[in-house]
């Protein structure tokens, strides 16, 4: 972003970038700079919350009217992510002879059909559509089983894009389940990782495919840095 | 300590390119500029080339109209699913709309743009091909404010 600022005012446009990171911000001579300490993912503060949005721009467009830069004004308001983890039910055990993390999403996916009806698009589709999640967690209950990633996904391995669509079905399933207001920064996540069949079967295939020296490039990204 | 203080500290010391100054556009007045979003969340239409991965420095143009995007940033290590209840937090269009029917602003750029903020370390070929290009398409339109929203 501050690389673009760069660009773009070399060009003749006048920039505000909405930072999120204070320290790289400082050292490029950005020529404006709104520090916002928002949760990673949420440069304008808050979801569904338009006023807050607002307040936000206005701040950013008050920088265009220094005479001068660079200029780099914190926000005065700081947004805490919240990672305890969503309240949102899962679906009762429903067929014993499958796996647990593959009969769980099943029984989502009337959820993330509703989701996907209502927003008109899916983040679902890097690797993967709705119809191939419960083959993606058989492959990982695979890996954790012991078979070889290699015998499991053939020469190129695709589960960075396979688990970022793993998480995006229970997303938008759980965000169609969850009552009340949007959720706070990482609920979502923590929800996933701690609570689901999915989440947990994501985590131990990962340590399961590090212990096979699968490419660290590949794994690295699976899970989130710290879990 | 939170996942996003991680996230922080760790990005706190990477290297970064150096400038040794600072270019300084100066707008019209707010009420009579025209403005963009640029964004480093790799949103994209459906019809769209999907950004592929690590060091993808191609961008996309998306027009005003456009609502149903895909957030095509790679990184595991940031809260997606504000995004997916409300685009205007990392895309704040509706917001500039209603900005430019109260006259705040002059109006809002016919088209926007997204790169994928999952960068090279060098990030070159932004600062000197596809970054340009993006802005002399947004020129082309009358861009006179870029306001830059990072994931």
């Amino acid at each position: 972003m501050c690389v673009l600022a760069h660009v773009l005012e070399e060009a003749g446009i006048a920039t505000v970038v909405l930072a999120s990171m204070r320290p790289v911000a400082e050292r490029m001579n950005v020529p404006r700079v709104l520090y916002c300490e928002f949760p990673l993912g949420r440069p304008l503060g808050m979801p569904d919350n338009a006023a807050f949005q607002h307040e936000v721009l206005s701040a950013a467009f008050d920088l265009l009217e220094a005479p001068e830069g660079p200029v780099l004004v914190d926000y005065p308001e700081i947004v805490e992510a919240f990672e305890t983890p969503l309240a949102c039910a899962l679906p009762p055990r429903y067929d014993p002879d499958i796996a647990p993390s593959v009969d769980e999403a099943q029984g989502l996916r009337a959820a993330y059909d509703r989701a996907v009806a209502r927003r008109g698009t899916t983040e679902v589709g890097r690797s993967i559509s709705a119809d191939g999640v419960p083959g993606a967690l058989t492959d990982l209950e695979r890996v954790i089983a012991g078979e070889h990633w290699k015998e499991v996904y053939g020469p190129r391995l695709d589960t960075l894009a396979i688990s970022h669509d793993l998480r995006s079905y229970y997303q938008e399933a759980a965000l169609e389940l969850a009552e009340g207001p949007a959720p706070g920064a990482r609920q979502v996540e923590a929800w996933f990782f701690e609570e689901t069949e999915a989440g947990k079967t994501l985590a131990v295939a990962r340590d399961a495919l590090k212990d096979q020296d699968a490419p660290d490039g590949i794994i690295f990204y699976m899970v989130p840095v710290g879990r | 300590m939170s996942s996003d203080q991680t996230m922080r500290d760790l990005m706190a010391n990477l290297p970064v390119p150096e400038f040794e100054s600072t270019p300084w556009a100066s707008p019209p007045p707010l009420a009579q500029a025209t403005v963009a979003i640029v964004t480093s969340a790799g949103l994209h239409r459906a019809d769209q080339d999907r950004f592929v991965g690590r060091g993808d420095v191609s961008y996309r143009m998306l027009d005003r109209g456009d609502r149903e995007l895909i957030l095509g940033h790679w990184s595991s290590n940031f809260d997606r699913a504000a995004y997916v209840s409300d685009h205007n937090v990392v895309y704040p269009i509706d917001r500039l709309e209603e900005l430019a029917a109260d006259g705040t602003i002059g109006g809002v750029a016919p088209r926007h743009v997204a790169f994928a903020g999952n960068q090279p370390d060098t990030v070159s070929e932004v600062r000197l091909d596809t970054g340009p290009a993006a802005a002399a398409e947004l020129r082309a339109d009358g861009v006179d404010v870029a306001i830059l929203t990072p994931v």
